[in-house]
């Protein structure tokens, strides 16, 4: 058993890392929770001061916030569905015997590496411009309009160039839980002449929930905070088109200089990140026990 | 005639895998290819076959200096890495092999620091690097690289370190090897692999963190999500010169992300799909 040295020891070699994210979680929040009473114009400084609850009220006057909030949530729903339904299937192609897996794997998995900047200008100039891009190549070919996606359907956009990225994750996680399902088993269901589908519901879909809970909770954490995905291509717009929570409370902190009204949306935004994260930490928490 | 459905299954599936694949590829793939066209060529419409003109790639280097940026990334999410791995490997140890009650509270509570979204302290990060001068610093950035990720890191080697085998470490205690020396010649060569895999997943991390890499540089410290953020600004039609930009930025990070496909299902997951 543990002597008291090596107890002792065990608490110092921890110290490093809980004494930093200790400060880094508590300083500036604190910062941000106090910003968030005040009024705080680092261009117009003459009224600055205590102003209570204010922010929020502005904050929550404006018709951006909920548009703001919609907007987050649309996405983080729209990302989710798309990357979970189509990561299943692609997962269940993977499975089979092909030519090639190796490579079809890299392939696939590629677009997780690409940094979002680099992602966002792809899309934004070589796959969707309404001129030159390959949809519009492809639109003018079947002879129809081409579409002005980050001018009529910018969420829609942007919906799109993140799921690209996010969809190579579900799959690796979920085809990796596919591939842990017992071989024997499969063969026994099969035998017993359960289908293809019967066999998904009542096997396969089982086996894959646990990656399925784990691919949700960590794609909501990463989800809930897109920017530089909208600061590339539609820089929040058309209006408030394609603004989230983050895009919203960065323009209001680095644009207009409104300190006071940004951290009001900050803390808004530590809040729908915890509701989040209550939920991810009892998932999380239930898998460490195995 | 078993065989024969066989060999028709696996040619189809193989044909449908590959066909979505390659559409999921395309964008890079595409991205490549345009990198090798002139300027005039890639906005003349679709074409598979570039002209291969290295034009653009030296352009790059000459008008943006790219190794600059090339050369921060490297350094930032290298150096915020091993800043990372020296803090989190005794965390982890500890945590591994003399776990309290309290173990799972803290690392479940340094998961939950990664959840805090950036944007809601970036003003007051914003204030804090400015008054002290680290804005747009090497070091500044470095350290809010290892800060962000250092909850990853500690999760990812504790699942590794797990797996070593306790008894080995009663052994060499009962062998009357000290602490230190229990560290350095039984469990580091065991956690090695573990400790590289760590690293590789961070690293890449690292590299494609893009909201205070942006925020916090303007020059000096800028690594390549900010160059490459720089051509969102309209500036004309040059897109073989951001392709070359970008098939650049992603090159270094995307083969090694090839190898790390397995790390990164545990590292992500924190160890619970494996």
């Amino acid at each position: 058993m543990a002597t008291q040295q090596t107890r002792s020891l065990a608490r110092f070699m921890m110290a490093p890392s809980v004494i930093l994210l200790f400060i880094w979680m508590i300083v500036p929040l604190a910062f941000t929770l106090w910003f968030s009473f005040l009024q705080y114009n680092p261009l117009n400084p003459i009224r600055d001061g205590f102003v209570g609850l204010s922010n929020y009220k502005l904050f929550y006057d404006n018709p951006a916030f909920f548009a703001a909030i919609l907007n987050t949530l649309t996405i983080v729903v729209a990302v989710l569905l798309i990357t979970i339904i189509g990561g299943i299937l692609l997962a269940l192609l993977l499975d089979q015997p092909i030519w090639g897996q190796g490579i079809v794997r890299i392939l696939v998995i590629s677009p997780f590496f690409v940094m979002p900047p680099v992602a966002a200008l792809v899309w934004k100039n070589m796959i969707m411009h309404p001129q030159y891009g390959v949809f519009a190549d492809i639109a003018r070919f079947f002879g129809a309009q081409p579409i002005d996606w980050f001018g009529q359907h910018p969420l829609t956009a942007v919906i799109i160039i993140v799921a690209w990225q996010w969809l190579p994750f579900a799959t690796l996680i979920l085809l990796t839980s596919l591939q842990s399902l017992d071989g024997e088993q499969k063969e026994a269901a099969e035998m017993d002449g359960a289908g293809f589908l019967s066999r998904f519901i009542y096997l396969t879909l089982p086996h894959m929930s646990r990656a399925i809970t784990v691919v949700i909770l960590i794609q909501t954490i990463f989800l809930l905070s897109i920017y530089a995905e909208i600061l590339v291509t539609t820089n929040g717009g058309p209006g408030y088109a394609s603004t989230n929570l983050p895009f919203l409370v960065y323009q209001k902190a680095l644009l207009e200089f409104k300190i006071g009204q940004a951290s009001a949306g900050g803390v808004i935004a530590v809040i729908l990140a915890n509701i989040v994260a209550f939920f991810a930490m009892r998932a999380v928490g239930k898998n460490l026990d195995k | 005639m078993a065989r024969a459905v066989t060999t028709q299954h696996k040619t189809i599936a193989t044909a449908a895998a590959w066909i979505v694949a390659l559409l999921i590829f395309f964008p890079i793939l595409y991205t490549i290819i345009t990198s090798f066209k002139s300027e005039q060529e890639a906005i003349q419409g679709f074409a598979l076959i570039p002209s291969g003109t290295f034009e653009s790639y030296s352009e790059v280097q000459q008008q943006s200096g790219y190794f600059k940026f090339f050369f921060n990334s490297v350094l930032l999410s290298v150096g915020s890495t091993i800043l990372a791995l020296l803090i989190a490997v005794p965390a982890a140890w500890s945590m591994a092999f003399s776990p309290t009650k309290r173990t799972k509270d803290i690392l479940m509570w340094m998961l939950s620091t990664k959840m805090m979204p950036a944007v809601a302290v970036l003003f007051p990060i914003y204030l804090i690097f400015r008054d002290t001068g680290l804005l747009d610093s090497r070091i500044g950035l470095m350290v809010m690289l290892m800060l962000i990720n250092l909850p990853i890191v500690v999760w990812m080697l504790y699942t590794y370190f797990r797996e070593i085998p306790g008894e080995i470490l009663e052994a060499a205690r009962m062998d009357g090897a000290s602490l230190w020396k229990e560290i350095i010649y039984v469990l580091t060569p065991m956690a090695v692999p573990g400790i590289a895999s760590t690293m590789l997943l961070n690293i890449i991390l690292a590299w494609n963190e893009a909201f205070w890499t942006i925020r916090l540089t303007t020059t000096n410290a800028a690594p390549l999500t900010a160059f490459i953020s720089s051509f969102s600004s309209p500036q004309g039609l040059f897109w073989a010169k951001l392709s070359a930009a970008s098939t650049l930025a992603i090159a270094p990070i995307l083969i090694m992300g090839w190898f790390s496909q397995k790390q990164l299902v545990r590292g992500l997951t924190f160890g619970a799909v494996k």
